[in-house]
């Protein structure tokens, strides 16, 4: 992931002559966003395997009836932690490095449109992470309310929970000046010639995406907020003794929760578009109707929160309206699986790594958007609200989702990114083990929501007892076998088979029109944008 | 499009100069108003809540209870505090001893706990009330003997309990006491019931 090494760049600049800071120093005051891509994603890794192993102590936990390692209280605040770092930790700074890898190449852009902006986006990425892992050793222990931290329980907790609350704001601010650098970016520093309808996907994806953050962030920054003087400064925004409403967090947290599922979502659609066309050597189908699905998306968002909350006692014409907004946004998505698939019919389909990957995220997404429209209709989630059916669905969407997509990404650039072909085959065994440990872990969770078990509580009834240890069984293998992508990644960094400048001959776009390793300044005059490397 | 096929391929697609280029600053701007609006349509989110229950009638939690009691019209009763220690060492007293308010109406009462001893006391208040079954009619929004209390030693703490008395309370009685007894948790089994509450009533 490192592109460190300078030798045989030929451009025609001399982009040593300024002399850039070596060793830490160059990482802690870069303006590259080749740099930075790098720190987004190397950090996001840190903090999957953090998230991965709280995780790990959830399933530990639940591998008998009973209570055999942790407290209920410290099974709280795992599972708390668990989703507040894989969400905000995780999945989203590794779509950012992404993008601070791939746009400004996607795109013939020299850097991103504000570099130092973009520099002070990632470092405060690191203390928002040790506020929240800080807090498990704070008197009364880490948030334990779910990372919907939901009052009455996140008015009445320690200090913990002021942390998480402090972490949140420091994440929401790096978002919101991280979207506002890629929107710009992708905005204003287009090659010439390239105009929104030829962009390429992954750009689309991520400009919906900025305006979803730049909209949603401060509507969470001010929930928490108002928690925080809810919790110190008397007032009562949520708290029933001084007249306020707890259903009313309910409400802004959904606002901004529903657009954040797509935050993480989309920029993964935006993966795989680029993927599954390389590998079918076909142009995407359907190039219009995608950037019209990811757009609808995108506004429909915002309109469709109350389904987390079918059971706060909505009155049935919001029940009906939330139901009905729910299912429309099947539609636009209905249309990218289509295309996606589409897209394969009647290539020349061949089956690397980022290919397994992507056609692992189309088959478990599709899963996953099915149990969502399940979930959609208020008299079934009636049943299914806070059980285990949830938990299935969303994994399915966000793990299989998001986390397939950004691998099947992740072996898709890494050529570009160090100069080598990644090892074949341990890649292909990262796949096999993800997909199959993936399924062990998360499809009997379905049958336990079915049959009621409750999510978020440390203990279960002795019926739930098999499908448990299945579970937990999957969740282990699933999450060492992510082990091996620290090993693919470090073996492609240190050597291995040169990559040319377009390993894969289907692929098409600026970024592979530049050398492999992919030079430390890429484009800086803008470069000639012909038909051969243009999308839509 | 692929390069072989396209006959296209070759041509530059954009051979007109330049757009003219759009100043970042232009689109920063636009983009911080979109974080402004938020931040005050999340700020005006209680405001708007509020007007929008009361216009729709959602969210009305009281209703059903107005609806019962509207007939009832709210009367003036006497209220009194009174509290006591079970154990020596703990000096508890409401700070106001009485006072006059309507039924329906929210009060707020705050009462004073001093630890006198030289070690720290765990323990819980209980509630009870004169006539007894007037405690049926009193409705907690918030009290200290929801929960265990800590006091350091020498600690003194002002505590409060925020409750309404029914529309519905008996005509008969013109006058309720609200009496908390202080009693400390043995040792062994402090915080086995951290949120125990008083049964709400």
């Amino acid at each position: 992931m490192q592109a460190t090494s300078h030798a045989g760049y030929a451009g025609n600049h001399d982009h040593d002559s300024h002399g850039h800071p070596t060793g830490w120093k160059r990482w802690v005051t870069t303006t590259n966003h080749k740099d930075i891509g790098t720190m987004y994603l190397w950090f996001s890794f840190v903090m999957f395997l953090v998230g991965g192993a709280m995780s790990l102590i959830i399933r530990a936990e639940l591998f008998a009836p009973g209570l055999q390692y942790v407290s209920p209280e410290f099974y709280n605040q795992m599972l708390t932690l668990h989703a507040l770092i894989m969400v905000f930790g995780a999945i989203m700074p590794a779509f950012v490095g992404f993008a601070n890898w791939m746009i400004p190449m996607m795109i013939g852009a020299s850097d991103m449109a504000f570099a130092r902006l973009n520099n002070w986006s990632f470092w405060l990425l690191p203390p928002a992470a040790i506020l929240l892992t800080a807090s498990l050793f704070m008197p009364g222990g880490a948030a334990g309310t779910g990372w919907t931290l939901y009052p009455p329980l996140s008015v009445q907790m320690g200090m913990g929970m002021d942390m998480a609350i402090f972490a949140v704001h420091i994440l929401g601010m790096s978002s919101i000046m991280g979207s506002i650098n890629i929107v710009t970016t992708i905005l204003n520093l287009r090659t010439p010639g390239m105009t929104l309808m030829k962009m390429p996907l992954f750009c689309w994806t991520w400009l919906v995406t900025g305006f979803l953050l730049i909209a949603s962030m401060p509507i969470l920054a001010g929930a928490v907020t108002m928690l925080l003087t809810d919790r110190h400064f008397g007032t009562s925004f949520f708290a029933a003794a001084g007249g306020g409403d707890p259903v009313l967090f309910q409400h802004i947290f959904w606002f901004f929760g529903h657009p954040e599922v797509y935050i993480i979502a989309l920029p993964a659609f935006g993966v795989v578009s680029h993927v599954i066309p390389a590998f079918s050597r076909k142009p995407l189908f359907g190039y219009a109707s995608m950037v019209y699905a990811i757009a609808a998306i995108g506004l429909i968002s915002f309109f469709v929160w109350a389904h987390h909350m079918y059971v706060t006692g909505i009155p049935l014409t919001g029940q009906l309206y939330f139901m009905y907004a729910t299912m429309l946004i099947a539609v636009p998505t209905g249309v990218k699986v289509f295309n996606w698939v589409t897209t394969m019919w009647r290539g020349s389909l061949t089956f690397e790594t980022p290919m397994l990957f992507a056609l692992g995220f189309l088959v478990l997404f599709t899963i996953g958007g099915l149990t969502g429209l399940v979930l959609a209709m208020t008299a079934v989630d009636i049943q299914l609200q806070d059980t285990y059916y949830v938990v299935a669905h969303f994994h399915y969407v966000m793990v299989a989702g998001a986390l397939f997509s950004a691998y099947a990404g992740l072996y898709f650039w890494l050529p570009k990114w160090t100069g080598h072909m990644y090892n074949e085959k341990l890649g292909k065994l990262h796949f096999w083990l993800s997909m199959i440990f993936f399924n062990i872990a998360f499809f009997p969770q379905h049958f336990l929501g079915l049959a009621g078990m409750p999510r978020r509580i440390p203990d279960y009834a002795q019926q739930f007892a098999d499908f448990n240890v299945i579970s937990g069984i999957g969740a282990f293998g699933f999450g060492f076998s992510q082990l091996l992508v620290l090993v693919i990644v470090f073996q492609a960094v240190k050597g291995g088979a040169k990559a040319s400048s377009r390993p894969w001959d289907g692929a098409h776009g600026l970024e592979w029109t530049v050398p492999s390793p992919a030079p430390y300044h890429t484009f800086e005059d803008p470069p000639v944008f012909n038909q051969a490397e243009a999308h839509g | 499009m692929n390069p072989a096929l396209d006959p296209l391929a070759a041509t530059p697609v954009a051979a007109r100069p330049p757009a003219r280029p759009r100043s970042n600053w232009r689109v920063v701007a636009i983009l911080l108003t979109v974080v402004v609006g938020s931040l005050l349509f999340v700020s005006l989110q209680p405001r708007l809540y509020q007007a929008f229950c009361d216009w729709t009638g959602l969210y009305d939690i009281d209703r059903a209870e107005r609806v019962a009691t509207s007939s009832i019209p709210a009367r003036p009763v006497t209220l009194e505090f009174d509290a006591n220690s079970h154990d020596g060492g703990l000096k508890f007293s409401p700070k106001t001893t009485s006072i006059v308010a309507r039924t329906g109406e929210i009060v707020h009462v705050v009462y004073r706990i001093e630890n006198t001893l030289d070690r720290t006391v765990i323990g819980q208040a209980i509630p009870s009330y004169g006539p007894q079954y007037a405690g049926g009619y009193v409705k907690k929004l918030d009290c200290f003997c929801f929960k265990q209390q800590t006091f350091a030693a020498h600690e003194v703490r002002e505590m409060p309990v925020v409750f309404l008395l029914e529309q519905r309370l008996p005509e008969e009685v013109n006058t309720v006491t609200l009496s908390y007894t202080f009693f400390e948790v043995p040792a062994g089994s402090a915080k086995a019931s951290a949120t125990a509450s008083d049964g709400g009533k």
